[in-house]
């Protein structure tokens, strides 16, 4: 049988990571909750996970911040890393690509949409 | 599956709450002119978090407005705005908004739409204002960017896709060229495949003429480019999504193959190309993954005999059918829960783009609401209040700090201990641990108290929850009246029973607003009285003797004991003959109805007098005191227990029962002279005390039990005060004073007239507790003698 993905998701609302981790754990991944990019960067280093889903505003180290530095890590050098953001605007998703994001998701988003996304990225 | 998604909407709700006072606190401390980024980011995160939560539950509107409020946070955030005092008040109106927003999902009730319109079209406004200066500047190169397209003829053609009807042509053409570093942002061109897999049937020629050899190759980068065709009625939209993440970091052409016989002369000579290569042998499969993987799709398409992996995809969907049927159930019970407000507000929307439409229908808008614009300022700030009061009631969960559960465990275990020596004791007793035995049960009580302490403060919270709001409100209502006014906040870490916070927030907010409006003087007056042009309010919690002072305290003009003593009179509360003293004299504001003429026009309307202020505090087992001096200021003192769930009692005994009375209920006991008692109109009895005249209810008579006695003299009276009104009530005797744990005898047995609730004392046997205003009215309602205030039988003759 094949291994749950392992799954990091990083947002400072509560509620968010509620939402997320229900809709994941029903997909069948395994998932961790980091409440701000510091806390998700530490958690990174220490395990390998398939795939990051990280908010863009948060306190102490914002997504983009979060993205480069993980993409310096030899481990996730190409691992899918989605940013879950509000903003569409068009430069903001050039700066989304520069930091080495692989996609984003436009909060609101509906789980089914989510589930989508992680099946795009994931192998 | 069950997803309890109230949890999360709760958690939501509080969440929401927590950045709304955040966005708020935040507001008022930024400073004009001063583009303070922390400050702004702060904001801007809190408002972030809501529309990010706001999006799970669907709520579009609240979504809408909150995205509305970013985007002007955020062009501030960059600079493009200066920080004006406008901009301030409009922000913070739209926090209110907000609130207003979250309380109506809170409660499942419906929001002011045209409110939440009015503050969304200015919000709109304030960011387009900048827009338009934008633009001035840039020409005409901000052209609204609603397509992301970067090759020009990509729209011409998702135009034609529109034209083409569907069904007739089947599929697409996609060349596709990575750039060389796509792979380092976590997009693999197999994932993509499988999508479009998905779609429909795929046909998958690769193009390996940029490969290097194998020495010079960079396993890190992409070299290869495809030429991808699927088949199926498919729509554009679908193609776009899949390739969404990547077209900035590739080459990408999409062409309907319906339009594509005709196109195919003007692309012919990269077609054949691609083509061609296709055949070429692959020699490095082994050590790009993406290949191998790349040539098994590819069998798939051209050996359609290959059913293991028809199989394992068909699995594949299967899996996704099955998530989304527990997806959707949950989605259902989303909109079950939201299912009005939202509702009723996509039909608001729909009204709306009409309404901006007819130029006229605004104007007329503009100009009705002019002349009420005064009016719907007090009562936006009213509405402020209010809905933040309910959010505040309505919250039945704690945050409890970690120190105080620590605390609590700690005190556990010691307890634990104690058990354990206690059964030492017991197992091999002699009558030479008798003092073991004695340590120990002290030892226990000692632990017991504590639980008790400890247990009683996870209620607790600090009274800053409820003094937090005043610099707003007191922002506001400055700015309103046109005063300068400080205010000062001491003592807020002070706790209090959460019941009796929330319970006192209406009184709290009548006082400063009655501070600000009536105590504090204009700034030209209290300059021509020699004071500072800015007046001082200050709010100041502490403990006093087990009990928590809250003084709300203003250096205005004081009370103006004329006046009163005036209106008193006026009332018939006093005659004009008696001079009582200034305290009594300040106690009349708290009668019903009772204000002096200047305030008639400004309370009214707002339902909330000071008689309601002191009637819940009351019912909270307070006291509320004021000190004035004409010129001065004045200072309100409300003192409060601690706690709602312990109380101070006087444990009486009528026959064989024991009740208890709130300790501060009781003014005195005394024993009784039968020479003071008088009969009033041969249905009530009354003691004659002091020239006060205080009915006597006997207990055995109102609970139909057995006394001692039915002598009056062989007995007590105890003299109680509830709701403003006294009255003797006769015991058999006094019992001990002790702390009374209050149990509900609502929740176990049903509600009882005169009866508050029920305690257990020390033996185990149950005792009531006497509700002093309940037993009044009781009295009244027996002896048909309509509620009198002491008072007014002043001056009545009696026989002796």
């Amino acid at each position: 049988m094949k291994m749950m993905d392992k799954i990091l998701i990083c947002d400072d609302s509560v509620s968010m990571r509620r939402m997320l981790k229900l809709t994941l754990n029903q997909a069948n991944y395994q998932v961790t909750e980091a409440e701000n990019g510091l806390n998700a960067l530490e958690l990174a280093k220490n395990d390998q996970f398939d795939l990051i889903l990280t908010d863009v505003n948060m306190p102490k180290l914002d997504g983009l911040s979060l993205v480069r530095e993980l993409r310096a890590l030899p481990q996730y050098q190409f691992k899918p890393i989605l940013l879950l953001t509000t903003e569409s605007a068009p430069d903001k998703k050039k700066m989304a690509k520069a930091a080495g994001a692989t996609g984003w998701l436009i909060k609101p988003f509906d789980p089914d949409k989510l589930l989508a996304a992680i099946r795009k990225v994931l192998r | 599956m069950a997803v309890d998604l109230t949890e999360i909407r709760e958690l939501f709700l509080e969440e929401s709450f927590e950045n709304i006072d955040i966005m708020e606190s935040s507001l008022l401390d930024l400073e004009i002119g001063n583009v303070d980024n922390e400050f702004i980011n702060t904001i801007f995160r809190a408002a972030h978090s809501i529309k990010g939560g706001a999006g799970i539950f669907n709520f579009e509107h609240i979504i809408h407005f909150a995205h509305a409020a970013e985007t002007l946070l955020d062009e501030m955030r960059n600079g493009e705005h200066f920080v004006t005092q406008s901009l301030i008040d409009l922000l913070l109106s739209s926090v209110d908004v907000l609130r207003m927003m979250l309380s109506a999902v809170q409660e499942d009730t419906d929001y002011d739409v045209q409110e939440a319109q009015k503050c969304q079209e200015e919000l709109h406004q304030a960011s387009q204002e900048n827009q338009e200066k934008k633009s001035l500047v840039e020409e005409n190169v901000a052209s609204p960017p609603t397509t992301l397209t970067k090759e020009p003829f990509k729209s011409i053609e998702s135009q034609q896709s529109a034209t083409i009807e569907p069904g007739i042509k089947n599929g697409w053409r996609i060349l596709f060229k990575p750039d060389i570093s796509m792979l380092t942002t976590g997009n693999d061109p197999i994932n993509l495949f499988r999508e479009l897999a998905h779609l429909g049937e795929l046909e998958i020629k690769v193009d390996t003429n940029q490969l290097p050899t194998f020495l010079e190759l960079d396993p890190r980068a992409c070299y290869l480019s495809w030429e991808l065709l699927v088949y199926g009625e498919i729509e554009r939209i679908a193609i776009d999504e899949i390739f969404e993440w990547v077209e900035d970091e590739c080459e990408l052409h999409i062409t309907n193959l319906a339009s594509d016989i005709a196109e195919k002369s003007t692309l012919p000579s990269k077609e054949e190309q691609i083509s061609e290569e296709t055949a070429e042998d692959i020699t490095l499969d082994a050590e790009k993954r993406e290949e191998s993987e790349l040539e098994r799709i590819k069998k798939i398409q051209l050996d359609n005999a290959d059913k293991n992996l028809e199989t394992t995809q068909k699995a594949e969907l299967e899996k996704a059918e099955f998530d989304k049927s527990e997806i959707i159930s949950a989605q259902e019970d989303i909109k079950k829960i939201v299912d009005l407000p939202v509702d009723k507000h996509s039909k608001d929307e729909e009204i709306s783009p009409k309404k901006a439409d007819k130029s006229t229908d605004s104007i007329e808008v503009d100009t009705f609401q002019i002349p009420s614009k005064e009016t719907s300022e007090t009562k936006d700030t009213t509405k402020h209040i209010h809905s933040t009061t309910i959010h505040g009631s309505e919250a039945n969960s704690i945050r409890v700090g970690i120190d105080k559960v620590d605390s609590l465990i700690n005190m556990v275990g010691e307890l634990v201990i104690t058990q354990s020596m206690l059964d030492q004791i017991g197992e091999h007793f002699d009558n030479l641990q008798i003092n073991n035995l004695k340590d120990g049960l002290a030892q226990l009580e000692r632990n017991t108290r504590e639980l008790q302490e400890n247990v009683m403060r996870i209620r607790m919270l600090p009274i800053s929850y409820s003094f937090n709001r005043f610099p707003r409100l007191v922002h506001d209502l400055s700015t309103q009246l046109g005063k300068n006014v400080e205010l000062k906040l001491s003592g807020e870490q002070t706790e209090l029973d959460k019941t009796v916070l929330e319970k006192m927030n209406d009184p709290l907010v009548h006082l400063v607003r009655n501070a600000l409006d009536h105590g504090i003087e204009m700034p030209e007056q209290r300059l021509a009285a020699g004071k500072s042009e800015i007046g001082l309010l200050h709010l100041h919690a502490f403990h006093q003797g087990g009990n928590i002072i809250i003084q709300i305290s203003d250096d205005g003009a004081g009370f103006n004991v004329n006046r009163i003593r005036e209106k008193a009179i006026q009332k018939k509360l006093l005659k004009s003959d008696e001079y009582p003293t200034n305290e009594q004299l300040y106690d009349f504001i708290f009668q019903p109805g009772f204000s002096t003429v200047e305030q008639v026009s400004d309370l009214s309307g707002r339902g909330v007098g000071m008689d309601v202020v002191r009637r819940n505090i009351r019912a909270l087992g307070g006291t509320i005191e004021v000190k004035s001096q004409t010129g001065k200021g004045s200072i309100f003192s409300i003192r409060l227990p601690l706690t709602l769930a312990i109380l101070d009692g006087q444990l009486v005994r009528v026959g064989q029962e024991i009740y208890i009375l709130p300790l501060l209920s009781i003014i005195e006991s005394l024993r009784v002279n039968p020479k003071l008692v008088n009969f009033l109109a041969g249905v009530a009895e009354v003691y004659r005390l002091r020239e006060e005249y205080i009915p006597i209810l006997r207990l055995y008579d109102i609970f139909d039990i057995t006394s001692s006695t039915m002598q009056l003299e062989q007995g007590l009276l105890v003299i109680v005060e509830g709701d403003g009104q006294k009255i003797g009530l006769f015991v058999d005797e006094l019992l001990s004073q002790q702390q009374i744990v209050i149990k509900s005898l609502e929740s176990n047995y049903k509600k009882v007239e005169g009866i508050s609730s029920a305690t257990i004392l020390g033996d185990g046997s149950v005792a009531l507790i006497l509700d002093v205003a309940g037993l009044i009215h009781l009295f009244h309602s027996r002896t048909k003698v309509l509620p009198t205030r002491p008072k007014s039988l002043l001056g009545v003759h009696y026989e002796q």
